[in-house]
């Protein structure tokens, strides 16, 4: 998939099927055009015999829960090892300043000091290194919180409880625009005063206040209303991020030779339109590096029966 | 939302399924951009004014640099500084000094607080505390005042529950000491001149030409940084002292 369009549907466009493919996709594509679909349900119900794995996403959950628990000892124990919050921090010394609330401090004051720029830096750096929206899913405490909220949902919803009644992904690119505005304009950092990432990780290291009632009230919304509403439709980190995570060498890779295309790994994916190339006849190429918009959570690569997910390092490969 | 709704071109438009989506799109964006609008009121009505930390720049620039990530409040020795909450709009997560709970006492010197600010929204112009301009103290409460009565002071300064710290260069420079814990005995209450961080920045001066009259009246000077230790040491119920955020040397 091409960089731009990795863009353009993370921004909101929808995916597309594509109308061209390699000609060992397209052989591989005709391959599985003559496998019967009796016979198709059975190798797919032969996949999912075995158990499912939980590998990435508990690697995962112990990783953002250390990252945060750095920050909540660190502070507690007065070790000055990494100071401040997700916001901005001083990891052994080292400026850190979350790229969205840099972001959003310097259209807001205008001005634009040297430590802030090396903060930005270092953290423009690593995320680039990791994933841009590995942010998202491995540190942000919200995500956690909002993981959880949508496993509720999916429960009720499985009960016909509640129904999730989906946005239009692009309200996300719009909020990302006005926010921004919002700040050039009124000279205050507009979102950091509902950001839930911020209110969440100083609650942790600060004690909670009166902010976390909306952050409750979010997550209850997302329970009742709109799955995952946060991450997926609002929240301008995530689209900081997936700028950086556009160009990033840490991505999930997708094999087309085993997949069985039941789509099991869209069912459990925050930002399934990345995985469009999962569907049948959908993957112009036998390798697919999925796109800017993945948070490299790996639930999908936990949930593919087949292997036909994994985590990829580009140039690494041969290393590996 | 609207701007990345279908193309015109589809069929789509006319699809009350895809129709209700955009609709439920464009309600939640405006709900959620009306939310963060909420952050006007309280400081724009100024709801919650607040002591802010020393080299704090002026107050609307303060809100817009801070990166709210209160990394003063973890270098500061006494524990002094706190973060803004929901009520506080835009001020969520913006440090500030609850003078009378606890209030700076410099006994960092090198003003940490400024020293650990990433953005600059506590000016790095600031290196000692005689620069430090965070408001003025005022006698707020003349007749309440101890000094002014002629009277003396013996006990702690801010019995139990009291939990704010000062740390006594006499005891232990390093090691802060509850203010509950350390007791007075004074002829004369002279608490907030005694314990003020600021050369010069407030003396006793008596009140006639009586050399037996006992009363003296605090007066503030120029060098005064407003940092609200006065404030804080004030034994009286409420303060008799108190620090006018903000105000400078001159201003009416």
């Amino acid at each position: 998939m091409s960089l731009l369009s990795s863009l353009k549907i993370m921004l909101g466009a929808a995916p597309e099927r594509p109308t061209a493919y390699t000609p060992e996709a397209e052989a591989m594509h005709e391959a599985k055009r003559q496998v019967k679909g009796a016979e198709r349900a059975k190798e797919i119900k032969a996949a999912h015999a075995e158990h499912r794995s939980h590998k990435w996403r508990n690697i995962r959950w112990a990783t953002l829960i250390a990252v945060n628990m750095v920050f909540v000892l660190s502070f507690r124990f007065d070790v000055q090892l990494v100071e401040g919050s997700l916001t901005a921090s001083r990891v052994i010394g080292f400026h850190m300043a979350d790229l969205n609330s840099a972001l959003q401090v310097m259209l807001a004051y205008k001005v634009i000091l040297i430590n802030l720029v090396i903060g930005t830096g270092t953290v423009l750096f690593m995320w680039w290194l990791f994933g841009g929206r590995t942010f998202c899913s491995w540190t942000c405490p919200y995500h956690l919180l909002a993981e959880i909220a949508e496993k509720i949902h999916l429960f009720l919803a499985a009960k016909r409880m509640v129904v999730d009644y989906p946005l239009h992904r692009g309200a996300r690119s719009v909020l990302y625009v006005v926010f921004a505005l919002l700040a050039v304009i009124s000279g205050y950092t507009v979102y950091e005063s509902i950001s839930p990432t911020g209110i969440v990780s100083r609650a942790l290291i600060y004690g909670p206040g009166l902010a976390m009632i909306w952050v409750l009230g979010l997550l209850a919304y997302e329970v009742v209303f709109i799955r995952r509403m946060w991450c997926r439709y609002v929240c301008p980190i995530g689209l900081t991020y997936g700028f950086v995570g556009s160009v990033s060498p840490v991505r999930v890779k997708y094999n087309l030779e085993n997949c069985l295309h039941e789509g099991d790994c869209r069912k459990v994916c925050l930002v399934p339109h990345v995985l469009e190339c999962t569907k049948k006849t959908y993957a112009e190429d036998v390798e697919v590096a999925i796109g800017a918009d993945c948070t490299r959570c790996g639930l999908c690569i936990d949930a593919c029966p087949t292997g036909s997910l994994r985590y990829e390092i580009k140039g690494l490969n041969k290393l590996l | 939302m609207s701007e990345q709704s279908p193309p015109a071109k589809r069929p789509a438009a006319a699809n009350p399924k895809t129709r209700r989506q955009a609709m439920r799109s464009l309600t939640m964006g405006g709900a959620i951009i009306g939310a963060s609008l909420f952050g006007f009121f309280p400081v724009l009505r100024k709801w919650t004014p607040r002591l802010r930390p020393p080299g704090a720049i002026a107050e609307r620039d303060f809100l817009a640099a801070c990166i709210k990530c209160g990394q003063c409040v973890q270098v500061c020795p006494v524990k002094a500084i706190e973060l803004g909450d929901l009520d506080e709009g835009f001020g969520v997560g913006v440090p500030f000094i609850p003078a009378r709970e606890q209030a700076c006492d410099f006994s960092c010197d090198a003003v940490q607080c400024v020293l650990a600010c990433p953005t600059g929204a506590l000016a790095h112009s600031i290196s000692k505390k005689e620069e430090v301009r965070m408001g003025l103290a005022r006698l707020d409460r003349p007749n309440a005042c101890l000094a002014r009565k002629g009277e003396g002071y013996r006990g702690p300064a801010r019995p139990a529950p009291f939990k704010g710290v000062h740390r006594y260069a006499e005891i232990d420079r390093w090691k802060p000491v509850k203010l509950a814990d350390y007791k007075y005995d004074l002829e004369v209450c002279d608490l907030c001149v005694r314990e003020c961080p600021v050369k010069n920045a407030i003396t006793l001066e008596p009140m006639s030409a009586d050399p037996t009259d006992k009363r003296r009246t605090p007066v503030v000077h120029e060098a005064c940084v407003g940092c609200g230790m006065c404030e804080m040491i004030c034994p009286t119920e409420s303060s008799s002292i108190v620090i006018d955020i903000r105000r400078k040397w001159g201003d009416a």
